[in-house]
């Protein structure tokens, strides 16, 4: 007995040790996977956080020591990042709420007439560059003399949120059952009234997938503001870009600045975390 | 119901014809801004035009003119290689993260929210802090290598890194995308097929060669057909980071596409582009969708 159980207890504290030192390997490939991501929204807030002496350190200083907000407020005093952030959400605002209004009809309409041959369209329209649109809606606004608007880009980024509202909403009228409608319809409702008071309140959270995914996509756009809009109806991208780099301003708030673009998104991502696939897979998975 | 209908004639015929009337303002919007687009692109295509000067009507000259229009050429090859890298290392690195987030771990909700912040984060601000990082004499990866023990490199300012930097910056922005897709394969992997394997004594290796992979490749070919055409698409991150240099080294169709029409407003021979990009993105989708239906659907 005792002497079988010096070899066992061996053997098991070796198992032990493996299992131990897998799990130790484990853990440094989750790290490995995840740092990259991490550095770059680190190093964004980091350089957003220090002084221009610190940002331009070698070796870099990695914590901001001591932190300071100046970056923030110089580009919201001196380089109107708040004018081109309101120009943003009326642009991504406007663009949502047009589509959603046009999208959210139309995705019922094809549901249910199983039209499903113009979600071809939506593939279409995914695959074709931004660059197609922007040329000859270009001409059309130089004509209109409507360019540097900002109704000229709220029409520019229909292309962007109209074909998304469409393929989230139709997907997800899909889903709900016909019975309820039918029932509406046979008690002598419309096909608009069992619309309006039937499928309508139970599509909110199809609603509110197609109307997040469509702000993030309109708020991310760059190539339309940069073209089309002018000095002072930038949207928050383009004004980055444009103002922020031909400024040749320091690293501090250039950093600061693309903070200020990003985190409102990265928060809308948390609400819609498990619908983020389906909206960026869209025209690709259902064909 | 059913019955409620056959004893109507035309009753579904009527409700069918009301559904379409709701799809009617959305096609009056796609037709305005996307059809139209398309036609309007195809007709200036035909033309010798730039912005403020007349238009002449050349035929298929624009198409010819770019046959042989050496820049416009290399563009092509700047996209299919930059194209190549940014499909297959995600595709790989994502399988990859996808087996590590489909075991249980602490924490394991917490990073995987970590790792998918990239996919939303706004294109050009990532850009613009990989721009800074990228920097080769106060660039935060220059010091990274340096403390591994490697050389600095010049990143986006030598013509023989700029591609395969680029790609590293979309690596980064899409291999999660990749990871959710695998993931959402893996979660409806039967288990059965393992638990026999075990017990005929396969190892991990085999498992994985000979189970998972092939049950999740319907997945990764979606994943391929979403990257091909995004990675085909690029636009913001190639012209905030390079602008398509140094000299034209990093110059895809996209960028040649946008110079021709926006710096020197030369739009007919731009719309030219424009087609025959589309045809090339339609290509290799149709391509990879002819081999998704090939591949055995699971889903």
């Amino acid at each position: 007995m005792s002497t079988a159980a010096l070899p066992m207890a061996a053997r098991a504290g070796r198992a032990r040790l493996r299992r131990r030192l897998r799990k130790i390997a484990f853990a440094l490939s989750v790290a490995a996977v995840a740092s990259k991501k991490i550095l770059v929204f680190f190093w964004m807030l980091s350089l957003s956080l220090k002084n221009e002496i610190d940002n331009l350190a070698y070796p870099p200083v990695f914590i901001p020591d001591p932190p300071t907000l100046r970056n923030f407020v110089q580009v919201f005093a001196e380089n109107s990042m708040g004018l081109y952030f309101w120009n943003s959400i009326v642009v991504s605002g406007f663009a949502t709420l047009i589509a959603l209004a046009v999208g959210i009809p139309a995705g019922y309409g094809i549901a249910r007439a199983q039209a499903h041959k113009l979600t071809v369209l939506v593939l279409i329209a995914r695959m074709t560059p931004a660059l197609s649109y922007l040329i000859p809606l270009f001409m059309v606004f130089q004509f209109l003399g409507l360019n540097n608007t900002l109704t000229a880009l709220v029409i520019t980024h229909l292309v962007i949120t109209v074909p998304i509202v469409v393929y989230i909403m139709a997907g997800h009228f899909e889903t709900l059952p016909k019975e309820l409608e039918e029932a509406c319809q046979i008690d002598g409702g419309s096909v608009w009234t069992s619309f309006r008071y039937v499928a309508l309140p139970l599509a909110r959270p199809g609603i509110v997938v197609g109307t997040i995914l469509a702000f993030i996509f309109s708020w991310n756009n760059f190539v339309f503001g940069a073209v089309l809009a002018g000095r002072a109806t930038r949207t928050l991208p383009a004004a980055v870009y444009n103002v922020l780099t031909f400024e040749q301003l320091a690293w501090g708030p250039l950093a600061a600045a693309a903070l200020v673009v990003t985190v409102p998104v990265l928060l809308l991502t948390i609400v819609i975390q498990k619908e983020i696939v389906v909206g960026l897979t869209h025209g690709g998975v259902k064909a | 119901m059913t019955t409620a209908a056959a004893a109507q004639p035309g009753f579904l015929a009527r409700r069918h014809r009301s559904y379409y009337l709701f799809i009617v303002p959305a096609l009056v919007v796609v037709g305005a801004v996307i059809i139209f687009p398309w036609l309007f692109t195809a007709w200036m295509s035909a033309f010798d035009w730039k912005i403020g000067t007349a238009a002449h009507f050349v035929g298929f000259d624009n198409y010819t003119g770019l046959a042989t229009n050496q820049r416009f050429l290399e563009s092509i090859v700047h996209t299919f290689y930059f194209t190549a890298l940014a499909v297959v290392v995600p595709l790989i690195l994502g399988l990859v993260a996808a087996l590590i987030f489909h075991r249980e771990f602490p924490f394991r909700g917490v990073l995987r929210g970590v790792f998918t912040m990239p996919m939303m984060a706004t294109p050009v601000a990532v850009a613009l802090v990989w721009t800074m990082m990228f920097h080769p004499q106060q660039g935060v990866l220059n010091y990274l290598l340096s403390i591994v023990g490697l050389p600095p490199s010049l990143w986006v300012y030598s013509p023989t890194w700029v591609i395969p930097s680029l790609v590293l910056v979309e690596i980064w922005h899409w291999t999660p995308l990749v990871m959710l897709i695998v993931l959402g394969g893996l979660a409806a992997l039967p288990t059965e097929p393992y638990e026999s394997a075990r017990l005929d004594g396969a190892s991990e290796w085999q498992l994985f060669r000979y189970i998972t992979l092939p049950l999740v490749a319907p997945f990764l070919v979606v994943a391929a057909v979403i990257r091909t055409i995004d990675a085909l698409k690029a636009f913001d991150t190639i012209y905030v980071i390079s602008q398509g240099g140094p000299g034209t080294a990093s110059e895809t169709i996209n960028i040649y596409l946008y110079l021709q029409a926006f710096a020197f407003y030369n739009v007919g021979n731009a719309s030219a582009v424009v087609v025959v990009f589309f045809v090339i993105i339609l290509a290799l989708a149709l391509l990879l969708l002819y081999v998704r239906q090939r591949a055995k659907w699971t889903g």
